[in-house]
């Protein structure tokens, strides 16, 4: 086994990662590093974390054997990871319970967030609301149009959704905002970050929170299986469940790693959010990492049929995985997506969230492939509940 | 010796501070920018600050966002701006222009080619808000080697260390920014910002200038005294945005400019300029 220690002190991996921020964020990045650095290894925080992540959240989320699932695609054994099972939804909840928790700490009485889809936005409500803490999420108003439901939620549990004018209004704007407040309100303010990317030292923290998830199923597939499985899925947007699974294998180096990202209406249509696959190297939101850009440098604007996924970045360690060749990343088209979403709804009685759906639809592929006696283990990051208006417009329905 | 060191040693030797605009370049149109230009040094700018407008300006308060995306409407790039200072160089040889932006539209020019094209269009400085000292070893090495300054930010929470580092690498002058905030945001506090340049001239030998919040000339007045140079960013570009048109709005700067200048000189400073250190 390789010792994997990334990120290096100043937030790298290898050339990705890093802090470029004005320099007048640079002291609120100081704090929070420093505060982190000491929480995550004292001994009550964990044991603090543990208990919510418990008690609250519901973990650890079981794994579940898809066996019609396996039986339709007709090769490998195809596992499935439910934090779609957390309290909420989705994996989002095991990083806002985390930084929420780090915010107590700091003594900042307000959190900020940015949200695409709303299930961010509506996890940082949910722990602002169970820790009696004032919440503010900024949400592109395009998103606030499309996802009307979650917004509500976000009120329900108490939070302000502040709608963002600028730019696309979209989820990389809400971003932009975010941090606008944050630098402006820093003594009495936590940002909440919603995906492994921002300056560090949120690449790290944000997926050493989702890590509980890869964690798990270190001890859970032996239990179940036998052995490890000999590829991990998940989809990747800004990807923070991909790295949450991805970061307990790095080391297991027989494990295949297989980030899926948005291949939207087509790569070649370039109405799609696949970074990776198709973005260069580039600097946006405090760190060096694959962006969708055009040839000045302008952020160019992403498509995909998840919102979760709709983002022009990613995680500056899925940028070094891909480079240093540990992980693969592959990217399925918005149809694809859906088909396995079908399929899931109706073999196994589960409906997963549209972005949970691409990791999924790139199983059943890969399990073709396959042999029967191999086992792929897909983290279905969420539920699809919030999904519903989507899919229904996609069959010509309104709800 | 650079361009922008030459200004700061002829405005010391009269004792008076450096007026610096800001605009972004391309906005309303990329027609105007040269007039622009033209109209501020008339007005009586020292320096001229573009602003390379960015899709994602995360430093920005709503006044230069919205200038921003209406430069990029007509397709404004860096190149494109660097095409805008050589343009203007041609007629004044003189004033220091320095680009201001973000750091990804560099990245993706390449930093050499970037330096190379900048240098020859008589580029003097370059200011990139996202790359703080830690991040941007290798862009300043490479400007260094061009002639061009490095033109750091620094802010009232700066430790000592971290003004120590920027001194290390800065060269032309570096820019304090005076708010807890994004641009355009309250108005600042000058007994503040006078204790911090004072701290800030302990680490750093190069001229240091102050913006971010001053938009009316007895606040420019106040800091022309305490620091080696004013900055005027969002109170230029919403008089930009206020105009019908770029043509309308090039008197109104040259005016706007003339009145910062007025209430700057209007008496001699207390301290010496260019050397960076009180007297
Ligand atoms: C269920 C679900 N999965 C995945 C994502 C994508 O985010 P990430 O790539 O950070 O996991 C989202 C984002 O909203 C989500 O809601």
């Amino acid at each position: 086994m390789k010792i994997y220690d990334l990120p290096d002190a100043r937030g790298h991996f290898g050339p990705y990662g890093g802090t470029f921020v004005a320099e007048t964020l640079i002291a609120a990045l100081d704090e929070l590093r420093l505060n982190y650095l000491r929480l995550k290894d004292d001994p009550k925080f964990k044991e603090e974390l543990a208990y919510e992540l418990a008690h609250y959240v519901g973990r650890p989320s079981p794994i579940y054997f898809a066996r019609r699932m396996t039986e339709l695609a007709g090769g490998a054994q195809i596992f499935l990871k439910r934090e779609d099972l957390n309290h909420t939804g989705a994996h989002k909840v095991n990083n806002t319970v985390g930084q929420a928790m780090v915010a107590r700490h700091m003594g900042k009485p307000r959190i900020i967030a940015e949200t695409g889809a709303g299930q961010h936005g509506v996890a940082s409500a949910t722990v602002a609301a169970r820790y009696g803490m004032e919440c503010v999420v900024y949400m592109g108003s395009e998103d606030v149009k499309r996802q009307a439901q979650n917004v509500y939620r976000m009120k329900l549990l108490g939070a302000t959704v502040v709608p963002v004018e600028s730019g696309s209004k979209t989820l990389k704007d809400a971003l932009n905002e975010a941090m606008r407040d944050w630098v402006t309100n820093v003594q009495n303010t936590f940002y909440i970050i919603g995906t492994v990317a921002g300056p560090h030292p949120y690449p790290m923290m944000v997926r050493d929170f989702n890590s509980i998830v890869g964690k798990e199923c270190l001890t859970q597939m032996p239990e179940m299986c036998g052995r490890q499985p000999d590829a991990v899925l998940a989809c990747v947007g800004g990807g923070s469940n991909a790295m949450g699974i991805f970061h307990p294998y790095i080391p297991y180096e027989e494990v295949r790693l297989i980030g899926v990202e948005a291949g939207g209406e087509g790569i070649a249509t370039g109405k799609h959010s696949a970074s990776l696959s198709a973005g260069t190297p580039g600097v946006l939101h405090g760190n060096r990492t694959y962006l969708l850009q055009d040839e000045n440098g302008q952020i160019i604007e992403t498509h995909s049929v998840s919102a979760g996924l709709d983002y022009p970045g990613v995680g500056p360690e899925h940028a070094w995985l891909k480079d240093s060749g540990r992980a693969e990343y592959v990217n399925v088209t918005d149809d694809e997506a859906l088909q396995a979403f079908h399929d899931l709804c109706r073999h196994e009685g589960i409906i997963p969230a549209l972005e949970s759906s691409h990791a999924l639809a790139y199983a059943m592929k890969l399990a073709k492939e396959m042999r029967p006696d191999q086992i792929i283990l897909v983290n279905l990051s969420g539920r699809g509940d919030k999904d519903m208006a989507t899919v229904a417009e996609r069959m010509g329905m309104t709800l | 010796m650079s361009r922008i060191a030459r200004t700061f040693e002829q405005l010391a030797a009269q004792g008076r501070s450096a007026l610096i605009p800001f605009f972004t370049a391309g906005d309303p149109d990329p027609e105007s920018a040269v007039p622009f230009m033209r109209a501020m040094v008339k007005g009586g700018a020292d320096i001229i600050e573009l602003g390379v407008p960015f899709s994602d300006p995360i430093a920005d308060g709503p006044v230069i966002q919205r200038s921003s995306e209406r430069a990029l409407k007509h397709g404004v790039s860096l190149r494109r701006v660097i095409e805008m200072a050589r343009t203007y160089r041609k007629e004044d040889q003189k004033t220091p222009l320095v680009l201001m932006g973000y750091a990804n539209p560099i990245e993706q020019m390449g930093f050499e080619h970037f330096a190379d094209t900048a240098k020859e269009a008589g580029v003097d400085g370059v200011l990139v808000v996202d790359y703080p000292p830690e991040e941007c070893e290798r862009l300043v090495e490479v400007l260094r080697s061009r002639d061009i300054d490095t033109i750091f930010l620094l802010s009232p929470t700066s430790t000592n260390e971290r003004v120590e580092a920027v001194g290390k690498l800065a060269s032309g002058y570096v820019y304090y920014v005076s708010l807890r905030g994004v641009t355009g945001a309250a108005n600042i506090d000058t007994q503040d910002v006078a204790q911090h340049v004072e701290r800030i001239r302990q680490h750093v030998s190069v001229p240091v200038g102050v913006g971010f919040g001053i938009r009316d000339g007895e606040t420019a007045h106040v800091i022309s005294k305490i620091a080696d140079a004013v900055v005027i960013g969002s109170r230029i570009v919403l008089t930009i945005e206020e105009s019908a048109n770029g043509e309308a709005a090039v008197p109104r700067i040259e005016v706007l400019l003339r009145e910062f200048r007025e209430a700057m000189d209007r008496s001699q400073k207390t301290v010496s300029l260019g050397s960076g250190k009180t007297t």
